[in-house]
């Protein structure tokens, strides 16, 4: 962290005039605070950040934050981001949503974002509930809840695992976070921001209108026992054996960060059209040496 | 005696080589000086199906698929039947084949063809490295009249190697041995001065091109037929002038990609066909409403659902014009030949950064895979003209009301211009709103930016006068075009009218358009008759106004729209 003295952006710089509109002790206003305050420790100017979404509860965070933002369709957060990144890889991309749309709908970008490793952080506010919608099953959710209304019963299938979607797709940089502690979950992001590559932050952010078990959360999140892995076998053995309450960054990996390929030679247009010219050098050459 | 045209069918099983053979063909025919026109065929295969090239060869430019086929060209006989309704034999036809793939089939016999057999495995087989295909470019080139250097010229373009050029033009060599003499063939005439500024190229590349020249530096697609080849140039392409392409996971990821370079800045595009330009739609309305723009490419193939991903249609009028969820006005724009690919696609991309409205490209399959060697397209200056501040006013406004419309675009990394792009209705600040005010003000300033836009004279191509009129659009304007040669035919003169900015649509250009005319006749290449319903519901149309639409696969030719014109004089 920089010396407070040179301090130039303060956390509160970093959040935007909208009072946010979410239910109370909804998780997602710490996850906000972290974020601020992530950018505070970075220091990084408001406006060389951009924050994406999808839709959901906590797909509204960018309008709450004071840099640029986009909140796109459902699901679409992912490729939106990279197309961004990849054209503007100065920028500092982050990329925040829900568990319904980063898992569900959006399930498959998620996977090919971690392979395709671009220098982005993805933030998922897992609450294991769709909240907008007023609580539906989410791909977190465990077999058995029965609350559902479209899942009767409970879902009946076992929730994934995000963090070990994430690892086995090549994610760079896996860490849980909490909302109940925003102060670590900064510092977590901080981590995840400097990381190259795709980062990815499960923070567990309880929903308590539809989810109030979640209220007990806080009591059973630990920091993690052990030091972060850059092993992958590692750090899938962990990931496949912790309780899912355990914070703190888990894996960080060596790959490096995706980018275009760089052609050092560049090309004036007129030069990429020779190929549609119809000529005929040899036979062009041997009218001229004929003269 | 010298005769305009010469069309060539080359056909054979995928794996053959015949698209090698109809491309060189066409070079070489360049070469000598005359313009072509190849339309390929095939099936959805890559080995084991069928593959046709079908080319038309003339000293003057060709704008459309000929009737008739004046010679066919087999280098085996696997499959042809599949083309028995895109191969149209004549009693003047010549078809020439290999005995050892057997006897003719009966459906091209029953042509009442003369037939010429040619030993083509026999003598590939006799040359250290040859095939058959490199003795029916022979064979085909000296029927033709192609001189054999012209064919080594565009052999060493293809083939890497001296061994390689060398074994193909064995293979040349004994074709133009054993070309039947006295064939029958109607000779072209040569040109009496070499000629020079010509292109090669497909309605593909010309589109990805036209991209760049409007000033995209960021592509990102999905493989499908029949526009796999635009992404594939741009993929090569966009690194050597500073852009980026990305292969993306699936077509919802592309536009994505690309609507986030555009929030970042950079001119953007993708290309995709039906299926993948459904998948899309939801993303494309985000870009209406978030004001980004972007350019998708449609390259129209037959439908519905898969479809015939090989062949060409125009059935995605509909999805393109109404396919969005809510009213959400953008620009639809269609390319009218080959070479207007490049001319209507850098046009889209000027409109959709000039307008911060997401532009569809109607192409189709007709038009991105024929070839065609013919004059250089008129290529004008890169304008991509986004109206972004150069310096952020105090209590910058996204989404502030403006005369045009148009409000300046702040671009991530402007201190003062920080916004949040939504795909909420907002209001001019980017504030998600509900309020009815904000609604109606913002669904205003997006139709108005587009209706007070001055399209001008390029939003359609009009050509001859008369009382009596074809309208039609995209790839059926080359026949149109072959016919209004025909026009001193018709009481009255021939008009034709192609639309290339079918979004928004223009009342007023399009009631000078009709002007004097009493007789229309409407073509299209659907069953549906989409484009005929969509320009009665905008457009005052004459009484006497028909329609002549038809499916794919098969193109719609020069011959059935003259059919259509003469029965009208029928009582």
């Amino acid at each position: 962290m920089n010396d407070a003295a040179v301090e130039q952006f303060s956390a509160r710089c970093y959040k935007s005039d909208i009072k946010p509109i979410w239910c109370p002790g909804c998780g997602d206003f710490g996850v906000l605070a972290s974020i601020s305050r992530a950018l505070a420790q970075l220091q990084i100017p408001p406006q060389e950040v951009a924050v994406v979404s999808g839709i959901g509860c906590s797909s509204r965070i960018p309008a709450y934050l004071n840099a640029y933002g986009f909140h796109g369709v459902h699901g679409r957060a992912l490729p939106l981001a990279t197309g961004l990144k990849l054209a503007r890889p100065e920028l500092t991309v982050l990329v925040a949503g829900g568990d319904g749309d980063g898992f569900a709908i959006g399930g498959n970008h998620f996977l090919h974002a971690c392979r395709r490793n671009a220098d982005l952080t993805y933030i998922v506010m897992d609450n294991q509930v769709y909240g907008m919608t007023k609580g539906q099953a989410s791909p977190t959710t465990a077999p058995d809840w029965g609350l559902g209304q479209l899942t009767p019963g409970g879902p009946g299938m076992n929730p994934f695992l995000p963090l070990v979607l994430a690892l086995g797709s090549g994610a760079n940089f896996l860490a849980r976070a909490t909302s109940s502690d925003p102060g670590g979950t900064a510092n977590i992001l901080v981590e995840a921001i400097r990381h190259p590559g795709f980062s990815f932050v499960q923070v567990l952010s309880p929903c308590l209108t539809f989810q109030p078990e979640q209220r007990h959360w806080k009591k059973k999140v630990r920091p993690s026992p052990v030091e972060p892995t850059s092993d992958p076998v590692r750090a899938a053995r962990r990931l496949m054996t912790d309780d899912n309450f355990f914070v703190g960054v888990l894996y960080r990996g060596e790959r490096e960060p995706y980018q275009e390929p760089v052609v050092e030679l560049q090309s004036e247009l007129s030069a990429l059209e020779s190929e549609f010219e119809v000529r005929d050098l040899a036979y062009a050459s041997s009218k001229v040496n004929a003269r | 005696m010298a005769q305009k045209r010469l069309s060539i069918t080359v056909a054979g099983s995928g794996g053959a080589g015949v698209m090698t053979v109809g491309n060189a063909l066409l070079e070489a025919a360049g070469l000598t000086g005359w313009y072509a026109h190849m339309v390929r065929s095939s099936g959805p295969q890559i080995r084991g199906g069928e593959v046709a090239a079908m080319i038309c060869l003339s000293p003057e430019p060709i704008a459309s698929e000929p009737a008739h086929c004046d010679l066919l060209l087999a280098i085996d006989w696997k499959n042809i039947d599949r083309f028995g309704d895109e191969i149209s034999l004549t009693g003047n036809s010549l078809v020439v084949c290999d005995p050892e793939s057997g006897q003719a089939p009966a459906s091209i016999c029953d042509s009442a063809v003369r037939c010429v057999e040619v030993p083509l495995q026999q003598l590939a087989g006799t040359i250290k490295g040859g095939r058959p295909n490199m003795v029916a470019l022979g064979v085909a080139a000296q029927m033709v009249g192609i001189p054999r250097q012209f064919v080594q010229a565009t052999l060493e373009k293809v083939f890497q190697g001296d061994q390689r050029v060398k074994a193909a033009m064995a293979g040349v060599d004994a074709g133009f041995a054993a070309a039947p003499a006295a064939n029958g063939l109607a000779s072209l005439p040569l040109p009496a001065a070499p000629c020079t500024g010509r292109w090669s190229i497909t309605g593909n590349e010309a589109t990805a091109l036209g991209a760049l020249h409007g000033g995209v530096r960021f592509a990102a697609g999905y493989p499908i037929t029949p526009a796999t080849e635009i992404l594939e140039w741009l993929a090569l392409a966009l690194p050597k002038v500073g852009g980026a392409f990305v292969q993306a996971e699936d077509e919802l990821a592309a536009i994505n990609q690309v609507i986030g370079a555009s929030f970042g800045g950079v001119p953007a595009i993708t290309a995709t066909a039906g299926p993948g330009f459904a998948l899309m739609m939801e993303s494309i309305g985000l870009a209406v409403a978030a004001e980004v723009p972007a350019v998708v490419v449609n390259v129209m193939r037959g439908g519905p659902s898969t479809g015939i991903p090989t062949k060409s249609e125009q059935a995605d009028l509909n999805i393109a014009l109404y396919g969005l969820p809510g009213d959400a006005p953008h620009l639809v724009v269609a390319p009218t030949s080959v070479n207007d690919c490049l001319n209507a696609t850098q046009w889209a991309v000027h409109l959709s950064e000039c307008l911060q409205s997401p532009a569809i490209v109607l192409s189709s399959q007709a038009l991105g895979q024929t070839r065609i060697v013919g004059d250089k397209p008129a290529i004008t200056g890169t304008d991509a003209a986004r109206d972004v501040p150069e310096v952020i006013e105090d209590n910058y406004q996204r989404y502030r009301l403006t005369p045009s419309g148009v409000s300046p675009m702040s671009l991530p990394g402007m201190a003062g211009g920080r916004y949040t792009a939504e795909g909420l209705e907002h209001n001019e600040a980017g504030i998600p709103s509900v309020r009815p005010g904000d609604h109606l003000q913002q669904l205003n300033k997006r139709r108005d930016k587009l209706t007070r836009f001055d399209y001008g004279e390029y939003w359609a191509d009009i050509q001859g006068a008369g009382s009596t009129a074809i309208i039609t659009w995209g790839a059926p304007t080359g026949a149109a075009r072959e016919q209004l040669a025909c026009s001193g035919k018709f009481d009255g003169g021939l008009r034709l009218i192609a639309l290339r900015l079918l979004a928004p649509e223009q009342p007023e250009r399009m009631a000078a358009a009709l002007d004097g005319v009493s007789r229309l006749l409407v073509v299209e290449h659907s069953h549906g008759g989409q484009f005929y319903k969509y320009l009665r519901s905008c457009y005052d149309l004459p009484d006497d106004t028909r329609l002549f639409c038809r499916p794919g696969p098969l193109p719609i030719l020069a011959a059935e729209i003259a059919c259509q014109l003469e029965q009208w004089n029928k009582p």
